[in-house]
């Protein structure tokens, strides 16, 4: 954020060439400015103001009839113990079981694309990029109802699957939590001991029921359409990464799978870093595929909280709770963009990890030593 | 981390470490087996990737009934164009198109303007406040857009510009991440130039305008595209700046085919088929532009 650093007065002593640049400056910047305060700082203000207000939708909420309430609303989704604390639960226990999964998903499938196609030494790198970055340009929109069709009870996928012999189930109508059809457990009520306690009138038993079937199709989605985007992310690193390392690794007998864990791998940590913010920052904010797809059902199992906020407003008219939610959701956010800073910051590579990398070095110098006529 | 990378390779190596050069050598038979198997995974993994775009189009010619029976097939057994017909004919289709390309044209023209004017004004000119409006920007950045819903109708509403074409594309036409792109893009021109222009009494403007933007022109095309895509497949803004019928858009009206009034379960063609054409502009500007989305280091390096 430093601007007036010593060095920009050096240069005015050019006299008056620079003569007006103020002015331009203010009005170069000025569309940005306004359009971003009409429509980014007021409406936040704005918004802040009616999740701690009674208003109700009619008329302007700065009108004298509105009233300051408190914490009434925010006390009312987290421990009102009605319909709008539960409801809140449900959706924070859905998308965090979509972010628990699609996050290292997306994670790793994409690294695993960029490290195949860099490795493709012959031709057609250019179409397996292009066709792994293809459904990242579709709108969501188009997706989801192609996704809809892919996963009806007659669909692509269940044909696809019975040709091996399992039948698939009803996807988007299935509200079962997949642990809990790993465990057996089909939809009778769990053990006493962890449906007596609950949090968010969630209770621990439907917490770990892991996401609905209805979800899971939505989290090979999320997959599906972020993968290629951030395989292009891996690719650029990969490609800033010179060979040398690993052809050293490789005279020191190093197979395949250690040159990737001890030598790309390091190198690649930053953008791993960026990948897995972005996708924690893109995963808490689901809501285009539910608005299309499936509007929470089955059995509110698809509800996520940037949905909730937007059904609690404009639906049900609670325009206090749905800000209310949206902050919240703004908090759980900013947590994981400020975890990634934190783990983001500059830190000495540790010893075990930096002996076999030092070994590299050598040996490539070694190697390069030979290469020499 | 990086940096004790790049200092031992410099210290090591004489040359820089570019790609080495290919040296025309028969591959050991275990590695042309490596090469085969990695090939038919590539491959396995690109028809899983295309397979369902395939599946799409195809559907889009079958009839309702063939949809629901047989959806894996590509050949339609009977190639039906209706629902095609009914999306132009009979359905508000064409207007939804219509409106999308009027907001994505006017959002794409307004953002690039608007966006350079401020990229160049933060790289190059200095003024009172410039942190201030550079602080602002980044903080945009930090605000999810989910959370922007409620507030912003709430807005539009009090400016009286809700449920209006305004609305629709004034909102969109800032976007802070085109604004660090130009930004970081203008600081990388050698400010000779703008110099020479200056001695010779061009003003501010003038030099911004005929001078420094057409060298910009990869950073221009980057930001074409980023809102192109962004605006032609935006959703959630424009559920909460309009209501009325004519002015929906693409993304709004097919969502409301999936979800709405169509929602029997069958209808496959149709809404397949409404998807389909939604996706041809944005794929049409990706294939033209391939080569600059596919070099992320492209525009941060004058051509």
């Amino acid at each position: 954020m430093a601007t007036a650093a010593p060095a920009s007065h050096r240069s005015r002593s050019s006299g008056g060439i620079r003569r007006g640049e103020g002015a331009a400056g203010w009005l170069f910047t000025l569309p940005i400015v306004v359009i971003l305060g009409l429509f980014l700082f007021i409406p936040v203000l704005m918004a802040l103001w009616v999740s701690f207000s009674d208003w109700s939708g009619r008329g302007s909420p700065l009108s004298s009839t509105v009233s300051f309430i408190g914490l009434d609303n925010y006390a009312a989704i987290t421990t009102g113990g009605g319909l709008a604390e539960r409801n809140f639960g449900i959706a924070l226990r859905n998308n965090a079981w979509y972010v628990l999964l699609v996050v290292p998903l997306q994670t790793a499938l994409s690294l695993f694309l960029a490290v195949l196609v860099n490795r493709a030494v012959l031709r057609g790198r250019g179409f397996f990029r292009t066709a792994f970055y293809f459904p990242s340009v579709t709108s969501s929109v188009a997706i989801t109802v192609l996704w809809l069709f892919l996963f009806s009870t007659t669909g692509v996928i269940n044909e696809v699957l019975s040709w091996i012999g399992i039948a698939g189930p009803n996807w988007f109508n299935d509200p079962r939590g997949i642990v809990h059809i790993a465990l057996g457990a089909g939809g009778e009520p769990g053990p006493a001991a962890l449906t007596s306690g609950q949090f968010l009138g969630v209770t621990w038993w439907d917490w770990l029921a892991g996401p609905s079937v209805a979800m899971t199709a939505f989290i090979l989605m999320a997959v599906f359409t972020t993968s290629g985007t951030f395989m292009l992310l891996f690719l650029a690193a990969l490609q800033n990464i010179g060979a040398e390392l690993s052809e050293a690794a490789m005279m020191d007998g190093a197979n395949a799978w250690q040159r990737f864990w001890l030598i790309t791998l390091p190198q690649l940590r930053p953008t791993l870093f960026t990948v897995l913010t972005l996708g924690l920052i893109g995963c808490w904010q689901v809501f285009d595929q539910i608005y299309t797809g499936t509007q929470g059902a089955p059995g509110k199992t698809t509800i996520t909280p940037a949905y909730l906020s937007y059904t609690s407003a404009f639906t049900d008219q609670q325009w206090g709770i749905g800000a209310a939610i949206s902050f919240i959701l703004f908090l759980i956010i900013i947590v994981f963009t400020v975890f990634q800073r934190w783990a983001l910051r500059e830190r000495a590579v540790s010893m075990r990890r930096r002996r076999p990398y030092e070994q590299a070095v050598a040996a490539a110098a070694a190697a390069r030593g030979k290469e020499a006529p | 981390m990086t940096t004790t990378t790049a200092l031992t390779q410099e210290a090591l190596f004489d040359q820089p470490p570019d790609r080495p050069a290919r040296r025309p050598r028969r591959l050991p038979p275990g590695r042309l087996t490596m090469q085969v198997l990695l090939y038919v995974l590539l491959i396995l993994l690109a028809i899983i990737y295309i397979f369902p775009f395939l599946v799409q189009v195809a559907t889009s010619f079958k009839t309702d009934n063939e949809a629901t029976t047989d959806a894996v097939s590509l050949i339609p057994a009977t190639v039906s164009f209706a629902a095609y017909e009914r999306l132009f004919t009979r359905s508000d289709f064409p207007l939804w198109f219509a409106n999308s390309a009027v907001v994505t044209v006017l959002v794409t023209l307004g953002r690039v303007f608007f966006v350079s004017l401020a990229g160049y004004a933060l790289a190059r000119l200095r003024f009172r406040g410039r942190g201030f409006v550079f602080a602002m920007v980044v903080g945009v950045m930090a605000v999810p857009s989910v959370v922007l819903l409620i507030p912003k109708f709430l807005v539009l509403n009090q400016l009286g510009i809700y449920d209006s074409y305004a609305g629709m594309v004034i909102p969109l036409l800032v976007d802070a991440a085109g604004v660090f792109i130009m930004k970081n893009f203008f600081e990388s021109i050698p400010p000779s130039v703008e110099e020479q222009a200056r001695i010779d009494g061009a003003g501010t403007f003038r030099i911004f305008w005929s001078i420094v933007l057409p060298m910009a022109r990869p950073a221009v095309v980057t930001i074409v595209i980023l809102s192109f895509q962004g605006s032609w497949n935006e959703l959630s803004h424009f559920i909460v700046s309009t209501q009325s019928p004519e002015l929906t858009t693409l993304t709004k009206g097919v969502a409301s085919l999936a979800s709405g009034q169509l929602s029997q379960g069958n209808q496959y063609p149709l809404k397949l088929a409404a998807a389909a054409i939604m996706t041809i502009p944005v794929a049409v500007m990706f294939f033209i532009f391939q080569k600059r989305i596919m070099n992320t280091t492209e525009g941060a390096v004058k051509e």
